[in-house]
């Protein structure tokens, strides 16, 4: 036995429980990453108790290892081991629904292609067996030629004999003969093919890129896959790598294949169920194609034209309170929390640059971190708890029809709800969605919907400047419209940015919805609750880390380079007074008000608030709000302390306070008209609601697109609309009013 | 040709055909669309698409659009092999709730 680490890859089609099956399996010492330049997730665990180091690699489920986007390119190359920077993988493990055995060995037969060990781990045997479905594993074994393992992943059955088994066919590492599924003559062809393109000089700029392995011909496996996927990726890569010549090639071998062996695309399919047939027989007992009656009857209502869109209504209104409204409790629990360290580090510490940089940079930096997880953690827990009970799928087809709007498919409609109360967790729920093009256009118009920090921007500036007009007995107010108003905004963008992004930037042929609608079943605790962790750990993490860098960055704009000298002796002359009362200290606090505002206003943050003025002349906006909107580009609810700040209110106002309220309406330009009126308040909310002003927004999308493209590109477009949106609103109403 | 959109609620027919080179025919095939399986049509959503339909064993949900890519031979009957065990196709509001 090596004392190297030895990789063990897990794959299976979707909805065999390989999910929970991996978690049983290498318990909680998962790791998740992305690979390099694709979205696919790295989750990486250790097999629990084993006697020799096993590294464990999940991939994203699949029905067939025939690739047709660089996403599923990455898949099958971790399983041929040809991905630079990547161990080889060892042994294939390969997770079945024993079900649908049938069709689960359609994946079967193009493992056994790549001439690796594989295992088979039989899953679900309960619910087969349940309902008399009998299954002759041993026969089964032995007309695969590989070693197969009834389990229950779900009710730890049958675990320590998979494990076991793992280890032996580790152990036994010997050379595997591929097995050929197809026909013989196919192969030779293959074979053929392979001859013609080593004559071919590689095209040089693959060379430089270095794109293919060094012996400089793509795996066996590959160039079946570039003959037999038309349009695949298999296909694009090769052309890649030798050009026209390839190019000519790869179709004058398709074209022999199809003369003696019919149509391409039938080729495989046919061979492969012809051999899955073989394989079963004398495998299967009789009631080989029961329909299990629990879920037909649950369908009957779940997906009932009547009572399950009500149903589906009744969840995702539950879901958006929890998310919404009741995850309030614990985000206002550490807010507590940390307002009582920021207290607790103002008492222990004198006015200055450090406490102010602990204060407002480090600990709001870690809070404006922590804040989210509540949300992440509620909404992953619903989504883990819809997709291991078998509901995910059914709300796809639900809302499917409705999502067509978005040139989307039904997955997308949790992910853009969520949105509505933070695009954080709505795009990272995007992860069900498998088509990337599908995903990425999701993510892209997911901070169009309109998230909870946008509400007290709307608040104040409605309560302010929108005329207390209501009808209808006062059942229909102004005030209210308007709000629902700037939530339409929104949508009403989202829809044309996702169609043209799907023609243009995210161009490709039609996803297929083809989705599979599993057999319900009682969510499995632990691997739900592993769902959960997951994702905040990996927030914070990987998204956090930058979020709190930007927080700091933020804070040292509004601070520097201002003269601070004057405001911290003041908070010291402030906080060294006993009882904090009488008229000595109000003063002191009036010109606290004061020299914050001027040291706002000498900082950089106040200086480009300054610069782009003439920028902003044209929403109706003066510098103050333009600090305001630059300010609240990390996130949006700075908007309200800083209006604070600049009015001399202090940063502790809400959108609520009647002082800030009556500072805003009163503010006047140099020749006495009002800043503010009904056009500049429309115009900064629009504004508010079309802009990307959330920087951990940008930073989640960084992270779940792997790429800064993304999130540059949502920053940009979506600053670019927000300002056409604000200025052409700001230009119409002043037009209408006046 | 008869495709399975064409189909009513409960009917089988068997694949003959299915249309296309592209991902969307790619999967309907590595789904168990194959020529010579039964598929039946179970039913459509609320909204009258996407629909249900079960082959293989399993119950697979797609777009009229994809349903058309399926080429079918003349409907076998409403009480088809697949159906036997099925109790529930029609609406059965009284049994089950969630």
């Amino acid at each position: 036995m090596t004392s190297a680490t030895r990789r063990v890859v897990l794959v299976g089609n979707p909805n065999t429980g390989k999910s929970t099956l991996f978690g049983v399996l290498s318990g909680l010492s998962v790791r998740t990453a992305n690979y390099p330049g694709v979205t696919i997730e790295k989750k990486v665990g250790r097999l629990a108790d084993a006697r020799c180091e096993v590294e464990l690699v999940d991939l994203p489920g699949t029905y067939s290892l025939s690739p047709r986007s660089p996403d599923e390119w990455v898949a099958v190359e971790v399983l041929t081991g040809e991905l630079p920077g990547e161990p080889d993988a060892e042994l294939i493990v390969c997770v079945v629904n024993a079900t649908l055995l049938r069709r689960n060995l359609f994946l079967v037969s193009q493992l056994l292609e790549l001439g690796k060990p594989v295992v088979i781990a039989l899953n679900m045997i309960d619910s087969a067996r349940s309902r008399g479905l009998e299954i002759d594993c041993e026969r089964l074994s032995a007309n695969l030629g590989v070693p197969v393992f009834p389990v229950s992943a779900s009710r730890r059955e049958g675990i320590e004999e998979l494990k076991a088994g793992i280890l032996q066919a580790l152990d036994q590492a010997r050379d595997f003969a591929p097995q050929k599924p197809l026909p013989k003559r196919f192969y030779d062809l293959c074979d053929e093919f392979s001859g013609d393109l080593s004559g071919l000089t590689r095209q040089p700029q693959a060379v430089a890129a270095g794109i293919e392995p060094a012996e400089g011909i793509p795996s066996r496996y590959l160039l079946e896959r570039a003959i037999l996927d038309r349009g695949g990726e298999a296909e694009r890569q090769l052309k890649r790598q030798f050009g026209v010549p390839g190019a000519e090639r790869l179709e004058a071998v398709r074209t022999r294949i199809e003369s003696q062996l019919g149509p391409l695309s039938d080729v495989e399919c046919d061979h492969r169920y012809a051999w899955a047939k073989r394989q079963t027989e004398g495998v299967l007992g009789a009631a080989g194609n029961a329909i299990h009656g629990p879920t037909e009857r649950l369908d009957a209502v779940l997906i009932h034209r009547v009572w399950g869109l009500l149903i589906f209504a009744a969840l995702m209104f539950v879901i958006f309170q929890f998310i919404y409204a009741w995850s309030g409790i614990p985000m206002a629990a550490i807010e507590a929390a940390q307002d009582f360290v920021s207290d607790r580090v103002q008492s222990a510490m004198p006015p200055g640059t450090l406490r102010s940089l602990i204060v407002d940079g480090v600990i709001a930096g870690v809070g404006s971190v922590v804040i989210f997880l509540p949300q992440i953690a509620m909404l992953f827990l619903f989504l883990a708890i819809l997709e291991d009970c078998g509901y995910m799928a059914r709300a796809a087809f639900l809302v499917d029809r409705m999502m067509g709007l978005f040139g989307l498919s039904g997955k997308s409609f949790l992910p853009l709800m969520s949105s509505f109360a933070c695009a954080v967790p709505g795009v990272m729920a995007t992860r069900v969605i498998e088509n990337r093009r599908d995903r990425f256009a999701t993510i892209l118009i997911a901070p169009f919907m309109s998230c909870s920090a946008r509400l007290p921007v709307y608040l104040l500036m409605i309560s302010a400047f929108v005329p207390a007009i209501s009808i209808a007995g006062g059942l229909i107010s102004l005030s209210g419209v308007v709000l629902m108003a700037m939530y339409f905004v929104g949508v009403v963008v989202a829809i044309p940015t996702a169609w043209l992004l799907k023609r243009t930037l995210l161009r490709g042929e039609p996803a297929p919805f083809v989705l599979e609608l599993p057999e319900y079943k009682v969510p499995d605790l632990k691997t739900v609750l592993h769902r959960v962790w997951e994702a905040c750990k990996a927030f914070v993490i990987r998204a956090g880390t930058l979020i709190f860098a930007a927080s700091v960055v933020i804070w040292a704009t509004a601070y520097w380079p201002a003269d601070h000298t004057r405001r911290h002796e003041l908070e010291r002359m402030i906080e060294a007074s006993a009882d904090g009362e009488g008229e000595q200290v109000a003063a002191w606090e009036a010109e606290l008000k004061r020299v914050s505002a001027a040291a706002l206003e000498g900082s950089v943050l106040g200086q480009v608030g300054h610069a782009i003025e003439p920028l902003v002349r044209p929403l109706g906006w003066d510098w103050k709000i333009g600090v305001g909107a630059i300010a609240s580009f990390p996130a949006r609810e700075v908007i309200i302390a800083t209006l604070g700040t600049v009015y001399s209110m202090g940063g502790d106002v809400d959108e609520e306070s009647e002082g800030l309220i009556s500072a805003i309406r009163e503010a006047r330009w140099p020749d006495g008209r009002p800043v503010y009126n009904l056009a500049v308040a429309l115009s900064i909310m629009v504004f508010f609601a079309l802009c990307a002003q959330c920087v951990s927004t940008l930073l989640v999308i960084r992270r779940e697109t792997n790429s800064w493209r993304w999130p540059i590109l949502s920053f940009v477009y979506m600053t670019a609309l927000a300002y056409i949106g604000a200025l052409v609103t700001y230009q119409v109403t002043i037009r209408l009013v006046s | 040709m008869l495709t399975l959109d064409q189909l009513r609620p409960g009917e089988v027919g068997q694949i003959v055909r299915i249309e296309g080179v592209d991902g969307i025919s790619c999967r309907l095939r590595e789904m168990g669309f194959v020529p010579g399986e039964s598929v039946q049509f179970l039913t459509t959503a609320p909204l009258g698409d996407p629909l249900k339909c079960m082959i293989q064993g399993s119950r697979i949900a797609l777009r009229g659009s994809e349903a058309r890519r399926v080429l079918l031979a003349e409907p076998i009957s409403q009480a088809a092999p697949l159906a036997q065990k099925a109790p529930g196709l029609a609406p059965r509001l009284s049994t089950t709730g969630p």
